[in-house]
């Protein structure tokens, strides 16, 4: 265990805008999920899994002579689809169950996409190359490549226009309303099934730019979906659901977190610290809730 | 309807006892020698796994073509029943268990990686089935005691520190500034051991020391350290996940370090993927196609590289050279015991002393190969962004010399 931060100050500010840049990537990813998961009450298991199509999307643009950061309007588009087929073909069956039959149907696909990507893609380790050059701050003492601040701001960018789409545009209002009591919103005349397919395509959307992103910034394998899973079911827990400023002030937290337990504590507990603070949350948040209880006994 | 039942059970058992009475291959039949493998056809580790059996199947091809392997004055040709691990090590120990008690096999050649050597060693050494495996370079496999296992390959601790020795030697015999950052599994954490006792030998002190997640694909923290406190090695493995990161991110975060080692390169087609970037990365490698080790059959490195090229359409990584060895090391044995009985060949692998195209195998009494020394390359790029790997070190072999220390990124 060293005290890098202290000895070297210049890290400090390079974790913090580190954090940031990568905590609002995992926040977009986070964000799809949670509005999933209030609206159709469904933890996906395959969300990692979907990121990581989304990144091959790109990739293979990359491949074939295309720039990759086109892949955040391509990979979009083509995961909407993506994520309509498989509402239509598994979700639909398990949307009103209870909440272990679905985890296990995503369980299900989020397997058969990993092996499905092996077959199609190979087992190699893959990335795409954007050429976007490096920032340097502070006397060249800060680096940032230019590809984390495309990322961060392509998933601001999204993440807006999809508040601005829920807030104004009909569908929005039609998800919220399904959001907040579903037999209601059916009674009103809001066609409930196609709100679910409709959302579980944005959802899938949103994991296609983040995948195109994470091609751009980082490495894509078939088998590398889970832990973008776990670190957005994550966020969702600690920012709560339908709470969009949550999500995004958690994701951020969350990276800045990582990358600090990491100069401090070292590499290894990076993902451990993670995790620990996840039970120290729930555990407070549990707290919070039993006083409020007593009160109103 | 009862009897209807009965005799439904009776022919499923007859049918059942009847597949596993065909399944069942004995050791030798007629003139072929069957050996069994368990490897990564799918799952994660597939594209090497797949690198492996080409190995296998181009040397099988080349010695059953040449005369086939002579015993007892009789001549035989090679077979090898494969099965799909999946990538699972517990899947390659069933399979090793289906291999030897329901097919019959009586050798064995290893699977692909560390992890499911590791897995599958244990049952080949209770049946005393002789293993000669290729890919499974972890230390631990040597310190068991296994009387069983051999590998044509040199151990993992021995990866990098021939680095070390290099910047030692480069930096005047002074010690020199090591960071590294290893992911933690089996394999890396052995190369990391090397590393650990080169320091001490050379009196080089270690200065970052990271572990790297198995889920790795950001290592910035890393590289920020090295930025800030400037080493004079940086170490790097994590098979190809972390060999690609490392050199992304080397290169986004301009950092200068003098000495840039890792392993797995050319399995994760660093200079194809990186170009430029790539550019100066030293690499460990069991294998290089430019060594001028010579054998029969495959003449030389440079003859292997491009017959395996015209078979299976690219460069041969040296995950297929060294499983095609492995084939020339079982030949050999069986030839010297002139039988097929598990004891003598397994004493005669024990005794191997050969040279390969892969370079020179002597098993040590755990059953590494002691007698090939790993080399390092070196990426090279011309103008035109072409790059190709060029081996710098043991000197003995050196196709170019070593450029160090690496130009900084503002003057490239």
């Amino acid at each position: 265990m060293d005290f890098l931060v202290f000895q070297y100050p210049m890290i400090t500010v390079q974790a913090c805008l580190d954090g940031i840049l990568l905590g609002v990537l995992f926040a977009l990813i986070a964000y799809g999920m949670a509005l999933q998961w209030g609206v159709m009450n469904i933890i996906n298991i395959a969300q990692g899994d979907l990121v990581i199509l989304g990144g091959y999307i790109a990739y293979f643009m990359y491949l074939y002579g295309i720039h990759p950061a086109w892949g955040v309007i391509v990979a979009p588009v083509i995961m909407y689809f993506v994520g309509i087929a498989i509402y239509k073909l598994v979700i639909n069956k398990v949307v009103d169950r209870d909440l272990f039959i679905s985890i296990l149907a995503t369980f299900g696909i989020s397997i058969l996409f990993m092996q499905l990507m092996n077959f199609a893609f190979g087992a190699d380790v893959v990335l795409a190359n954007s050429g976007y050059g490096t920032t340097m701050l502070f006397d060249s003492n800060v680096v940032l490549p230019n590809s984390k601040i495309f990322s961060a701001f392509i998933s601001i960018l999204f993440a807006a226009c999809l508040v601005i789409y829920m807030k104004k545009s009909k569908l929005g209002r039609a998800i919220r309303a399904t959001a907040q009591n579903a037999r209601a919103a059916k009674i009103l005349g809001v066609d409930t099934e196609k709100v679910y397919a409709a959302t579980f395509g944005i959802n899938a959307a949103l994991c296609g730019v983040a995948g195109a992103l994470i091609s751009i910034t980082f490495t894509i394998h078939p088998y590398m979906g889970l832990p973008y899973t776990i670190r957005s079911f994550m966020i969702v827990i600690v920012a709560g659901l339908g709470n969009l400023p949550g999500v995004a002030m958690s994701g951020m937290g969350l990276g800045v977190f990582e990358e600090f337990a990491d100069y401090i504590l070292g590499t290894e507990f990076r993902i451990g610290s993670v995790f620990l603070l996840l039970v120290l949350i729930l555990v407070y948040r549990r707290f919070k809730l039993s006083r409020k209880r007593e009160y109103l006994k | 309807m009862r009897l209807n039942k009965i005799i439904l059970s009776f022919v499923s058992a007859l049918v059942i006892l009847f597949s596993t009475s065909v399944a069942s291959f004995a050791k030798v039949v007629g003139d072929k020698i069957i050996l069994g493998a368990a490897i990564s056809l799918t799952g994660k580790y597939s594209s090497n796994g797949v690198h492996t059996q080409n190995g296998y199947n181009m040397a099988v091809d080349r010695i059953n073509s040449m005369g086939g392997v002579k015993v007892g004055g009789k001549t035989y040709k090679f077979d090898i029943i494969y099965y799909d691990d999946e990538s699972n090590p517990k899947r390659a120990a069933q399979l090793a268990e289906r291999l030897i008690s329901q097919d019959g096999v009586e050798f064995m050649l290893g699977p692909y990686s560390s992890g499911l050597t590791k897995a599958i060693a244990p049952v080949t050494e209770k049946y005393g089935v002789p293993m000669v495996e290729a890919n499974g370079a972890s230390r631990s496999l040597f310190t068991k005691g296994y009387k069983y296992l051999f590998a044509v390959l040199a151990p993992a601790n021995l990866y990098l520190d021939v680095a070390i020795e290099t910047a030692v030697e480069l930096n005047g015999g002074k010690p020199v500034r090591i960071a590294q950052a290893f992911e933690q599994d089996a394999f890396s954490q052995d190369v990391r051991l090397g590393i650990l006792d080169a320091a001490e030998r050379t009196g080089s002190k270690i200065i970052i020391d990271d572990k790297l997640p198995k889920e790795l694909n950001d290592m910035a923290a890393t590289l920020v350290k090295v930025k800030q406190m400037k080493p004079d090695v940086l170490v790097v493995s994590g098979h190809t996940k972390g060999a690609l990161t490392a050199i992304r991110q080397i290169a986004e975060m301009k950092v200068d370090v003098p000495m840039l080692a890792m392993t797995h390169c050319d399995a994760a087609k660093l200079s194809k993927q990186h170009g430029k970037n790539s550019q100066y990365a030293l690499c460990a490698s069991q294998w290089h196609k430019s060594l001028t080790y010579k054998d029969d059959f495959f003449k030389d490195g440079m003859t292997y590289a491009a017959d395996f090229e015209k078979e299976f359409g690219y460069d041969p990584p040296y995950q297929s050279a060294e499983s095609s060895a492995a084939l020339l090391v079982f030949k050999d044995a069986f030839e010297r015991a002139n039988s097929f009985d598990q004891k003598k060949v397994r004493d005669a692998l024990a005794a191997t002393n050969m040279q390969t195209f892969y370079g020179n195998i002597k098993f040590a009494p755990g059953g590494q190969n002691v007698d090939k020394p790993m080399v390092l390359f070196q990426v090279m790029c011309d103008a035109s962004g072409k790059c190709e790997n060029k081996v710098v070190a043991p000197l003995k072999w050196a196709s170019a010399k070593l450029i160090h220390p690496v130009p900084k990124w503002s003057e490239r």
